[in-house]
């Protein structure tokens, strides 16, 4: 096992599951950045929103997940990522710590998953109380048929 | 050197440059079939092109080239070390042949037959290593590095080391150009590795060393000036427009505020800023006739190739636009210039058969206008036919017969620019394959501009195009809907229109089967509801609480996207603001109703609309347009007669109107700011003093509330006509029919069918600025009979509006010109006047140069010309004498210009 095999992760938490993102895909973490919303958009584009001069697409990710709308949404957190040149905000419910994990512990997903975490997950690690599902941002924001982003 | 020759020396450079790089990686990577589509795309233009310059030898190799990478691409072949090095070789064989013709201008002798023979080899079935022994690695002397393996270095330069090497062995050889492409190609430093199998060529290498030389004198013609990459300029036009905005954030703060030590360095940034704005805005403009100079060329070989006679007119080939614009309009143009030349103008028997001159003539026309610039592309051949559009339309399936008849002809026109769609009875090379006008349509409304099409059947068709002048920041108007601010671009707006849904106001919306409409003076306006095409608001509670509480008002803009125009229902209006267009994320781009978003002064993100996207969403209503599109197609053509006019109502009931070109802005003082200087009002006004007037004296104003203004401006002087009310908008003829007694008024003239008073704008210029022209009235002439025709030349259209209905009211039939080059095109046509009237300060041509011109030919040679001119020295007088004025005047000396003008014409009558 050498150190090369580490892999730092930020966490985030959505609906109480646990999600790692690493490390150096993060840009930003923003806290209530007022959101201009687009009409006839994909729903899981919340809207776009203006990060330092930038405009940064919005993706609500509990929508991306089918999960129920967060009801106080004022202590949204976002993660900013980029895409291919293209920044995006990730809309989470809470950022947690750094981990340092170790590429060989990540467990393949589950088969019986939802179909849209099963896209999503690229495996998952058993932390000591909890699990974590390593999100792939590439498949994350490819929906809405759009081939550009197709992995 | 010609500079057809020098533009294609350069591009092809590029090309190679480009070739070179992607070829090695494609060998990297021989499934990229992008690259090799790439790549044979290049060869193929350099190709081309050179048959069309007349390069056979070179022709010769880049055809022995295509072939192989033709035979790549149809995986006839695989691309091996060897088969890689052998085009590299060609396109060194193409370098070197470049280079003696940049020094020459000539092809030089010999061939390269060994060379195509190996190609040919390679194409057509003989094994490549046997013809190509690769040779073994091996060290190379300094100087004899090959500009492919360069090109390969520079790409996969992971390590400063080998970076140095050949920094050491050739310092600034690497042009520009093969820089950007090296930069294009390489994508990812992963993905490139040093490719070894890039090897010496087969040449000697004695030979070699020569070569080398004179590639390294390439660049000499791009050495003059700089090729500075498009997008670097584009980076930093967007950094500028956000110093704009952040410019504009900082004035709104400091507004408020009495003085305070940030107003100076704040008026200096201010002032840096927009120069800087300027400035880079100019790095930007190119003159139209860069994207014209190869058509006259192209025409001529069609004339040749389709035995037609062409005449291609082309006028205003110095309108500068953006030269990104530029870039994206080139080859639709060419396209419609061919369009024309094949589809349009018939065969010389078919012309004169039905009466018109043997040549076919193509005019190419592009002026500014407003925002914009227009180009014009007419031909005078033998107009669409509409009963063979609809055969092909039905045949398409793209509409059914019984649509068609409801149709009008422009719908019917309109169809060309469908996809798929070509009239042309057989596909001939030249065009007709079916991939048109769409493309043509597709690419301008990219860049956001319109198409326009007229036709009459026998006498030719007119494509108008009107496109932005760049692309970097526009003007948009800022709407508000359902609580959402959006942005529309000022360019498409029409006019804004305030609309009930009772009867408070004049306008009203009312309803056809549910669909919303707008009785617009005198035509009917069909609207499309924001929020129903953004689906912002759906819950039916929330639409009946629509119509109860914002029933009262709403705002409708009136767009017009081509020919066709409607209107947009939004719940409110702000104000206008320069925005800096961005790319909307690659997520939203199936989105085609936002054409991008910016973010505004205040921080926040907003869309910008794409009025075309909703003219398509609104499709229905485009089938249902028919009206309005025609009647806007008739006032395009008849546009030329009227004038626009603003009418108003100052002192008494009769309507007041002045031509609104002379209008700079209509403004609402707050009565409460109005001031006294000297006696007279004035009002401050974008940080200065501005006078204000009324026509007469005795005329009213208001104590307190709000006053229009109409504004008016030359240069930096600016004055204030107070009126009582603004009426409308109008175009109409101005026949200035009685001439007036009273200061102040030019005469009365019919418009809308009522008497108006057209007010005379010098005078209240100079009321307020008693120095520009005399007071006196201006009598007209003894005129007996026939009017006398004067040519009025002048670039300042400011001027050439206030001595048009002056020098009309003085009885005088008066045509204008902006130039002297536009004047002598008149000549050309055949057109006479009695007398010239001339600016000396001109673009293009000046006076003198416009005199001398007309006393050296004998067609204008008996017309006086008096120099009208703001500048009256002696040495100038003397000057105009000399060059064949007959008088020479102070441009703002009305009365002068009148006796001068009766006194010349006299003269000249009795000399005749």
């Amino acid at each position: 096992m050498t150190v090369s095999n580490m892999q730092d992760y930020v966490t985030v938490s959505i609906a109480d599951q646990l999600f790692g993102i690493p490390v150096l895909e993060v840009h930003d973490v923003l806290r209530g950045l007022s959101l201009t919303k687009i009409p006839l958009a994909p729903p899981e584009v919340a809207g776009a929103l203006n990060l330092r001069g930038r405009i940064v697409t919005a993706i609500d990710v509990r929508k991306r997940l089918d999960l129920p709308e967060l009801e106080e949404d004022e202590n949204c957190m976002s993660i900013v990522v980029e895409h291919q040149g293209e920044p995006y905000s990730l809309m989470i419910d809470n950022v947690g710590e750094v981990l340092s994990l170790d590429l060989n512990e990540l467990q393949p997903t589950p088969v019986t998953l939802n179909s849209r975490w099963k896209e999503i997950s690229g495996g998952v690690y058993r932390l000591e109380n909890k699990l974590l599902v390593l999100m792939q941002i590439e498949q994350l924001l490819s929906f809405a048929d759009n081939s550009t982003i197709a992995a | 050197m010609d500079d057809l020759l020098s533009e294609f020396l350069t591009e092809t450079n590029e090309n190679i440059g480009i070739v070179d790089a992607s070829i090695v990686v494609l060998e990297q990577d021989p499934s990229d079939e992008s690259q090799i589509d790439n790549i044979f795309r290049l060869v193929h233009t350099i190709k081309g092109t050179c048959g069309f310059l007349g390069l056979p030898r070179l022709e010769a190799v880049a055809h022995a080239g295509e072939n192989v990478l033709g035979k790549i691409r149809d995986k006839e072949l695989t691309v091996t070390a060897d088969v890689v090095t052998l085009i590299l070789e060609a396109m060194d064989a193409i370098k070197d042949i470049l280079a003696t013709i940049e020094e020459t201008e000539e092809e030089p002798a010999g061939n390269d037959a060994d060379l195509i023979a190996r190609l040919n080899d390679v194409a057509f079935g003989e094994a490549p290593q046997e013809a190509t022994p690769v040779p073994e690695q091996e060290e190379l002397p300094p100087g004899k590095v090959s500009e492919a393996e360069l090109e390969a270095a520079f790409q996969a330069a992971e390590g400063p080391d080998e970076d140095l090497a050949e920094e050491g062995l050739r310092p600034g050889e690497v042009s520009e150009a093969e820089l950007e492409a090296a930069f294009e190609a390489a994508e990812g430093p992963d993905e490139i590795v040093v490719p070894a199998e890039v090897k010496q060529e087969e040449a000697p290498l004695e030979e070699k060393k020569p070569a080398a030389e004179k590639t390294s004198k390439e660049s000499s013609i791009a050495n003059q000036s700089i090729r500075v990459n498009v997008q670097m300029l584009e980076n930093l036009m967007t950094m500028v427009s956000e110093l704009v905005l952040t410019r504009n954030q900082l004035l709104q703060m400091v507004r408020g505020m009495d003085d305070n030590e940030f107003t100076v360095p704040l008026q200096r940034l201010s002032h840096v800023t927009t120069e800087l704005q300027e400035g880079l805005m100019k790095t930007r403009m190119q003159p139209i006739g860069n994207a014209w100079s190869k058509l006259p060329r192209i025409v001529r070989d069609l004339s040749h190739e389709l035995g037609k006679k062409i005449d291609l007119v082309m006028h205003g080939a110095e309108t500068e636009l953006d030269r990104q614009v530029l870039e994206l309009i080139k080859d639709p143009l060419t396209h419609m210039v061919r369009n024309s030349a094949d589809h349009g103008l018939e065969m010389p028997e078919d012309r004169v058969a039905s009466g018109k001159q043997q040549t076919g003539k193509i005019v190419l026309e592009a002026f500014h206008e407003g925002g914009h610039i227009i180009i014009k592309i007419t031909d005078d051949g033998r107009g669409l036919n509409s009963e063979k559009i609809k055969k092909k339309v039905v045949e398409s399936g793209l509409a059914s017969e019984a649509e068609l008849e409801g149709m009008s002809k422009q719908q019917i026109h309109n169809f060309i620019m469908r996809a798929g769609f070509s009239t042309a009875e057989k596909v001939t090379n030249v065009s007709g394959r079916g991939v048109g006008m769409d493309v043509v349509r597709s690419n301008i409304e990219k860049i956001g501009g319109t198409i326009a099409l007229t036709s009459e059947e026998g006498e030719g068709s007119t494509f108008t195009i009107k496109i932005p002048l760049t692309l970097a920041i526009v003007s948009a108007l800022i709407v508000e809907c359902c609580g959402e601010r959006f942005a529309v671009p000022q360019t498409s707006v029409v006019e804004l229109v305030r609309a009930s849904t009772n009867n408070n106001s004049n306008h009203t919306i009312e309803m056809i089967n549910g669909s919303p409409v707008l009785r617009l003076r005198d035509h009917l306006l069909p609207l499309v509801h924001l929020n129903e095409i953004m689906r912002l608001e759906t819950a039916a509670d929330e639409v009946a609480d629509r119509s109860e509480v914002k029933g009262s008002e709403e705002f409708i803009i009136v767009i017009q996207v081509a020919n066709y125009v409607f209107g947009i229902v939004v719940d409110r209006v702000f104000d206008t603001e320069e925005i800096v267009v961005k790319p909307i994320a690659p997520i939203l781009k199936n989105l085609s109703i936002f054409s991008g978003n910016t973010i505004l002064g205040d921080g926040s993100v907003i869309m910008i609309l794409d009025p075309n996207g909703i003219a398509a969403m609104s499709g229905d209503a485009v089938v249902n347009s028919d009206g309005s599109s025609k009647e806007e197609a008739s006032q395009a053509q008849t546009q030329d007669e009227k004038i626009a006019l603003l009418v108003f109502r100052a002192g008494g009931k009769d309507p007041k109107a002045v031509p609104l070109s002379l209008v700079a802005r209509l403004e609402e003082i707050d009565v409460g700011t109005i001031e006294e200087a000297n006696g007279k009002k004035v009002v401050q006004y974008r940080g200065q003093l501005m006078p204000l007037t009324t026509i007469e004296d005795d005329i009213e104003v208001k104590e307190e509330g709000r006053q229009p203004v109409l504004v008016f401006s030359d240069q930096d002087r600016t004055m204030g006509l107070m009126v009582e009310e603004i009426v409308d908008i109008v175009e109409d003829r101005l026949d200035v029919e009685m001439i007036s007694e009273r200061d102040g008024y030019v005469g009365s003239a019919v418009i809308r069918e009522k008497a108006t008073d057209i007010i005379d704008v010098g005078y209240c210029l100079s009321k307020c600025f008693g120095s520009w022209f005399g007071d006196s009235e201006t009598r007209p002439f003894g005129h007996n009979g026939e009017k006398q025709k004067i040519l009025l030349v002048d670039d300042s259209p400011f001027f050439r509006n206030m001595l048009v209905p002056l020098l009309k009211t003085a009885g005088y039939d008066v045509s204008t010109a902006e130039n002297g080059v536009e004047a002598l095109q008149k000549r050309d046509t055949g057109e006479t006047f009695d007398i010239i009237i001339s600016d000396i300060e001109m673009p293009e041509m000046d006076g003198f140069a416009f005199a001398e011109e007309i006393k050296g030919d004998d067609r204008w040679n008996e017309t006086p010309i008096v120099a009208l001119s703001s500048h009256t020295t002696p040495g100038d007088f003397d000057r105009g004498r000399a060059v064949g004025f007959s008088d020479y005047i102070a441009k703002f000396d009305r009365d002068s210009l009148m006796s001068a003008l009766s006194q010349t014409l006299k003269e000249c009558g009795s000399a005749k």
